[in-house]
């Protein structure tokens, strides 16, 4: 990490990437509070620091009774957490892929989300789930898949897809303090690509958008990875002459739908682009909460870019066609300008 | 084999009559619960633990009010033997605000930190992955606490049993295991759905102790348990109990048992655990038939009043549905 001197703020930043970002949120939280703990696969040290280095140190600096690696076991990974979340600690869990939490559902779904609703609010479940996830690096259909929308279903589990080390490290220090079970997705490139953090980066809160760049002919929606793929677009419709207001949504569940709504209200039109599948996907949820509010004021209907409806492909050729490219950001929003 | 113990703790005259205590508490408000819902005055699926009530009542005498359980939907003799109070109990089975969980959870998920219920979950095996949680917390806190995971015969065939066992091992965690094997997993025979023929000897394939116990004698479950108990304050770490049992009235209320044979069942309630240890408190001068029977007028007047009180509470008011989905209450 080295330190940038910025000539035209006053907000000091370091250069870092989501890794180093959510590692310093873990540091921090773990040093700030004995009561946080962290357990994954190989998340200790002794094991590497976690599949792609995430945890890396936080064992040796805090001991691995608080920083526990454990087996190839989801159900126990995330049981555990929950056991120890009701008996007053803030456990951060790691499920190394999304694509393994399906072997941990119940204890995700079943238990995690519902036990505060189930328990007339008796039993807080202060829970976090990290999970990485992504396509574009060839791992094919279970390795790869977002599933933001099954958690965004069930009530009692909040849902975090960050896109900016800032937003990693602001959303981390809200997520564990949240007295409610949060899960975090961490999607590929947003792990390793470096931009300005602000030195001081505190809390986030949790279910708010941001929004990354002003317009006032369409309004694009994204979260993610797939926030790379829109700043593309946005970079090429600006260049066209199309004034685009793009959201970065970070919490999917509960959704800021104050500041889409506004923004959409303002430009008339709204893109919604996500990796996941577009059938049945968070954009589905955004495209009739906007139109059912907003219907009547907006110049075009909202538009949806995700996944189609097939597994993550292996071959390269494939993959690429499976990801939502900036060309197809591009069409899509000059169609929808287009169109009143 | 399933392993033998060495030193046996015997429970004296004062913790024999308490097991007692237990046992009849479950047995009283179980068969007022089924007679309830013959009348039509609840309506709730209902897992009755008729014949189970000695497991449970021999191991809670030996746990503190903050040693914790983590039960399944066949639970409320769990709870009960923890000495659940029965006004909250009665008012979430009936579906009213006062219950434990107002009205949210239901027969199946009661909940009560004060006495240690946990978590009851209606989800078969999910009890295991949760105590372990308890158990960890608990070695962080430098507590001697320990947690009960309950669960059925059945549930030692699900895969979180596995990884429970196998991670409170390797970590040592102060959990006892307690299977309450009554020989039906639902409506499936235990052997038709079983490898092996003892499910203590799974304990043997995760490096701890494992006992196959008569669950229908206060003795032999209070001695292992006591061992297994002991074991996890001392930090050595968890043990399996399997406690051999027979459920009287079938997988859910109204089961015909279809699956069984008369005999087989006149056999099994031959050995209702109840009557066998009441005449045996009586033989060894423990207690007398008058005082057993003061005892049983004592609870069942605790279980009617328990009844009347959640009757006359009110329902949840549908505000509910937004409430303890978050901390924070969803805006209407």
């Amino acid at each position: 990490m080295s330190t940038d001197t910025l000539e035209t703020t006053t907000v000091e930043t370091v250069k870092m990437n989501g890794l180093q970002a959510i590692n310093a949120a873990l540091m921090e939280a773990m040093e700030a509070d004995p009561k946080v703990l962290v357990l994954g696969e190989d998340i200790a040290d002794n094991e590497g620091g976690g599949v792609v280095g995430v945890t890396r140190g936080l064992s040796t600096k805090f001991g691995t009774m608080r920083v526990r690696s454990t087996p190839i076991s989801e159900q126990a990974i995330i049981g555990a957490a929950i056991g120890a979340a009701m008996g007053g600690y803030k456990p951060v869990a790691e499920i190394m892929l999304m694509n393994f939490t399906t072997v941990a559902m119940d204890m995700i779904v079943n238990h995690a989300a519902k036990l505060r609703f189930m328990s007339g609010g008796q039993s807080q479940v202060p829970m976090v789930i990290r999970t990485l996830t992504g396509a574009g690096n060839q791992t094919a259909g279970q390795h790869a898949d977002f599933y933001e929308a099954w958690f965004c279903h069930t009530a009692g589990i909040k849902v975090v897809i960050p896109w900016t080390p800032a937003d990693f490290k602001g959303l981390y220090l809200s997520a564990i303090q949240d007295p409610d079970p949060v899960i975090i997705v961490e999607s590929g490139k947003t792990l390793f690509v470096p931009m300005d953090v602000p030195v001081n980066q505190g809390p986030i809160p949790l279910g708010k958008a941001n929004v990354v760049a002003p317009g006032s002919d369409i309004t694009i929606v994204s979260y993610g990875q797939m926030m790379f793929t829109v700043m593309q677009a946005y970079e090429e419709l600006t260049k066209a002459g199309v004034s685009v207001e793009v959201v970065d949504l970070r919490t999917i569940s509960p959704w800021d739908k104050e500041t889409v709504l506004a923004s959409a209200e303002k430009t008339g039109r709204l893109l919604v682009v996500h990796e996941a599948g577009r059938n049945f996907g968070p954009g589905a949820e955004i495209a009739a909460t906007v139109q059912e509010t907003l219907f009547g004021k907006l110049k075009a209907p909202v538009g949806r870019l995700g996944a189609p409806y097939c597994s993550v492909p292996f071959a390269k050729k494939l993959e690429d066609a499976f990801l939502v490219q900036p060309p197809e950001i591009i069409a899509e929003a000059q169609r929808l300008v287009a169109m009143g | 084999m399933s392993q033998t113990l060495e030193n046996r703790a015997k429970p004296d005259a004062k913790t024999q009559l308490d097991i007692y205590r237990r046992m009849i508490r479950i047995e009283r408000n179980d068969d007022a619960t089924r007679t309830q819902i013959r009348r039509g005055r609840i309506t709730a699926p209902y897992y009755s633990a008729r014949g189970q009530e000695c497991i449970p009542s021999a191991i809670s005498v030996l746990l503190n009010n903050d040693d914790k359980i983590c039960t399944i939907y066949r639970g409320i003799h769990d709870m009960v033997a923890k000495d659940m109070p029965l006004r909250p109990l009665w008012a979430e089975i009936c579906g009213r605000v006062d219950g434990t969980c107002k009205g949210k959870g239901g027969p199946m998920h009661l909940t009560h930190p004060e006495t240690g219920v946990m978590v009851t979950t209606g989800i078969v095996g999910s009890s295991m992955p949760i105590a372990n949680g308890f158990g960890w917390a608990a070695l962080l806190d430098g507590t001697k606490q320990v947690t009960v995971a309950y669960f059925g015969d059945g549930a030692s065939n699900i895969g979180a049993f596995h990884e429970a066992l196998n991670l409170a091992s390797v970590w040592k965690l102060p959990v006892i295991f307690v299977c309450q094997n009554n020989g039906f997993a639902e409506h499936t025979r235990y052997e038709n759905g079983t490898s092996v023929d003892q499910i203590s000897k799974r304990a043997i394939g995760y490096g701890m102790p494992g006992y196959t116990v008569d669950g229908n004698d206060p003795v032999d479950v209070y001695a292992h348990a006591h061992a297994a108990i002991e074991r996890a304050r001392a930090g050595e770490g968890p043990t399996l109990l399997e406690c051999k049992t027979f459920r009287f009235m079938g997988h859910v209320f109204g089961d015909a048992d279809g699956y069984m044979t008369k005999e087989e069942k006149a056999e099994a309630m031959a050995k209702d655990p109840l009557p066998i240890y009441r005449q045996k408190l009586i033989d060894d001068g423990i207690a007398t038939a008058e005082e057993l029977d003061a005892l049983t007028a004592k609870i069942e007047a605790e279980v009617n009043d328990a009844i009347e009180f959640a009757m006359a509470c009110e329902f949840p008011s549908d505000d509910e549905l937004r409430r303890d989905v978050f901390a924070e209450e969803i805006p209407a």
